[in-house]
């Protein structure tokens, strides 16, 4: 009869009976998308609220990514419950010295804050919208159900006058600086989940929350950084296309446009790299710290730490998260003459380092037994035989990477994340 | 039967009082007891092995897997019996193949992966087995971590999990520094072993207890002064696992060696 966690798990050497690797690879997948939404929220405040003016383009984009991004961080812990159907057990009966129990209540603060933030930012579009698609004479089946959509949307706030948007402006301002604890609170909290384990001797210590939220805006960052590459590079593909369609002489509005924006693209890029570096150095920073104190100290776990970090786990370790995801970006990032294309390779590199990380904590927490004499190793499912391994296995990890995609892509449908000048370019 | 539970009464608060006022050692056990006593319960469930007494024969490993329904060919098992073999180089062995249900009829120490180590039996300074079982911890983490309460401490001291209401989430078993959790094969839930809740709240013992034939496995009530385990537990040299994560096990052990993990 097969248990839970034996498909996936070698064990080596004197383990338990009843060890195996529960927590696989969703549960390395919940911070990596958390950490996400977390990162991507703090990039967008750094405009709204310490008003760093160059981060503006990008700010607006990074709040429709996070709110994007939020219905994902808990979709890798629905695969991984044994009792999907019992999820909503944690809102019924939380059990608050449990540090999983308060997850549906903070996120759900996260989730309504980030949905009012946008809502006053994105207010005067839909009021706008709705007043264009009513003034439309012969409104097909589509355009009637987007004047629904934007009607509703306006929740009944039709003003926007000057005075109501600088209200909304400040609004914004205010629930943008109350969203950085939150979504500090939101993944400090998932590293507060691992930290607080005293079982396991790697998980446990109180930088853990620290380290988590500092990995958190680093891969938030990066990944804005690539999406807003990609979607810019795309529209201005788009905009050459219809460049050589159009007569000629539009095309020189055409080209004028394409600079422009490809001037704009690259400020905003430099901008946002320097944050990307200062946080990814305080994130090393941190975990060579963690590091260096196991080893100064050396407890009694720290033999079979050491076996782990440095034997069994040094490729993933030091060559694919330090080496790989950090060292290579940071000499890319930091070079002179920065380019588009040099950025997106570093911030692509930025994130598999984060999600190394992740990897390492999550699988290298049970990498060894709580024996301390044994070892198990992590065969991760990567063709699924079974529900079981197609949700906790490559396929799993897949799902739960792209959906934040597809969500981005509806979610610009009504909440354009770019200037209505570039727009109409 | 009511006249057993007056008994029971009667003992229990006089287990009370004693418990409080006795001056009697500084063990962990009576402190759990103080502290369990000082609340009003008459029962807190402790348990006793005898390592000395045990031969590894896997009778607790079978009985409590047919007992309790765990299906007997998973690898996974509420109770287990390990294998320790310390050579005179000081390296030391330990094994647990199948949980031990099968007994150690082999020689060669189980090195996981299918291979085996063949041990000169001229060469070993000592060897000994060790049963395993939840620790009831007075501090229990498993109860901390769970998000939804699924898995309660009674007042008796055993820890409980509802099937009904737990979501497998896993973090119980994170949580365990013995390893005594497991997803229950067939239920999909959490899963533990429970001193046999349903036999010992009937007056029974549990089936590991009742299977031992060398009483290598004993259990008792730590407020009743009167209890042989506790007599043993209250008076002689006892020891328990793990004692630096706080979590204050209530499983006691005799001949408990520092190889021990």
């Amino acid at each position: 009869m097969p248990v839970h966690g034996e498909i996936w798990t070698i064990k080596e050497l004197f383990t338990y009976p009843n060890e195996y690797i529960y927590w696989s690879i969703q549960i390395v997948m919940y911070p990596f998308m958390t950490g996400l939404v977390a990162g991507s929220f703090v990039l967008s405040s750094l405009y709204h609220v310490f008003g760093i003016k160059k981060l503006e383009d990008i700010a607006r984009f990074s709040l429709v990514f996070s709110f994007a991004l939020l219905p994902v961080a808990p979709l890798p812990l629905l695969f991984h419950l044994q009792q999907p159907q019992r999820a909503m057990n944690v809102m019924m009966t939380p059990h608050f010295t449990s540090a999983i129990a308060a997850f549906g209540i903070i996120f759900s603060i996260y989730g309504a804050l980030v949905a009012s933030e946008l809502w006053f930012l994105y207010r005067k579009h839909f009021v706008e919208t709705a007043r264009k698609l009513a003034g439309k004479s012969d409104r097909g089946l589509v355009d009637t159900v987007r004047y629904w959509i934007f009607t509703a949307l306006t929740l009944g706030a039709w003003d926007i006058r000057d005075e109501t948007l600088r209200q909304d402006e400040k609004a914004g301002r205010i629930l943008a600086g109350l969203g950085i604890p939150i979504a500090c609170f939101l993944h400090g909290y998932a590293g507060f989940i691992f930290g607080s384990v005293k079982a396991n001797a790697l998980w446990m210590t109180p930088l853990m929350p620290v380290i988590f939220i500092m990995s958190a805006v680093v891969s938030g960052i990066a990944l804005c950084i690539l999406t807003y590459i990609v979607t810019v590079e795309l529209k201005k593909w788009l905009v050459k296309r219809k460049q050589r369609s159009q007569a000629a002489r539009v095309a020189a509005g055409f080209e004028r446009a394409r600079q422009e924006m490809a001037g704009v693209e690259l400020n905003v890029i430099r901008t946002t790299t320097g944050y990307l570096v200062a946080f990814l150095i305080a994130a090393i920073s941190l975990e060579l710290l963690d590091l260096v104190f196991r080893g100064y100290t050396a407890v009694k776990s720290w033999d079979v730490l050491r076996s782990v970090i440095y034997g069994k786990d040094f490729v993933h370790i030091f060559v694919l998260q330090y080496g790989l995801g950090n060292l290579i970006p940071l000499i890319l990032l930091l070079a002179p003459g920065l380019t588009i294309r040099r950025t997106v390779l570093a911030v692509m590199l930025v994130l598999f380092g984060v999600f190394m990380m992740r990897w390492n904590v999550v699988i290298g927490g049970q990498a060894f037994s709580l024996t301390f004499m044994g070892y198990m190793h992590y065969q991760i499912p990567i063709v699924p035989r079974d529900f079981e391994t197609l949700r906790e296995g490559v396929a799993g990890a897949l799902i739960v990477a792209a959906t934040p995609f597809v969500l981005f892509w509806v979610l610009t449908r009504f909440l354009p994340v770019f200037a209505p000048e570039e727009r109409t370019a | 039967m009511s006249s057993r539970r007056h008994f029971l009464k009667a003992l229990a608060q006089g287990a009370a009082t004693l418990a409080v006022s006795s001056t009697v050692g500084g063990s962990l056990a009576s402190e759990t007891a103080t502290g369990a006593a000082e609340k009003g319960h008459k029962v807190r469930w402790g348990f006793l092995v005898d390592t000395q007494k045990c031969t590894g024969c896997g009778f607790c490993v079978k009985a409590c897997k047919l007992e309790n329904e765990v299906p007997y060919d998973a690898n996974v098992t509420r109770t287990w019996v390990e294998r320790y073999v310390e050579m005179e180089d000081g390296t030391v062995h330990a094994d647990s193949p199948r949980g031990g249900r099968d007994g150690f009829v082999d020689p060669r120490v189980d090195l996981g992966r299918g291979s085996f180590q063949d041990i000169d039996p001229s060469r070993i300074s000592k060897a000994f087995f060790v049963p395993k079982l939840c620790n009831q911890c007075e501090n229990p983490p498993c109860v901390q971590v769970c998000p939804v309460g699924a898995t309660y401490q009674n007042a008796d001291g055993v820890v409980l999990v509802d099937r009904s209401w737990c979501i497998g989430c896993g973090y119980c078993i994170m949580a365990c520094p013995y390893g005594v959790r497991f997803f229950h094969p067939v239920y999909h839930t959490a899963e533990k072993c429970n001193f046999c809740y349903h036999r010992i709240t009937k007056g029974l013992k549990p089936a590991c207890v009742e299977a031992c034939p060398f009483e290598a496995r004993l259990i008792g009530n730590l407020l009743d002064p009167a209890d042989p385990v506790n007599r043993i537990i209250q008076t002689q040299r006892v020891n328990v696992l793990k004692e630096e994560y706080g979590t204050k096990p209530q499983v006691y052990y005799i001949g408990l060696s520092q190889e021990v993990r």
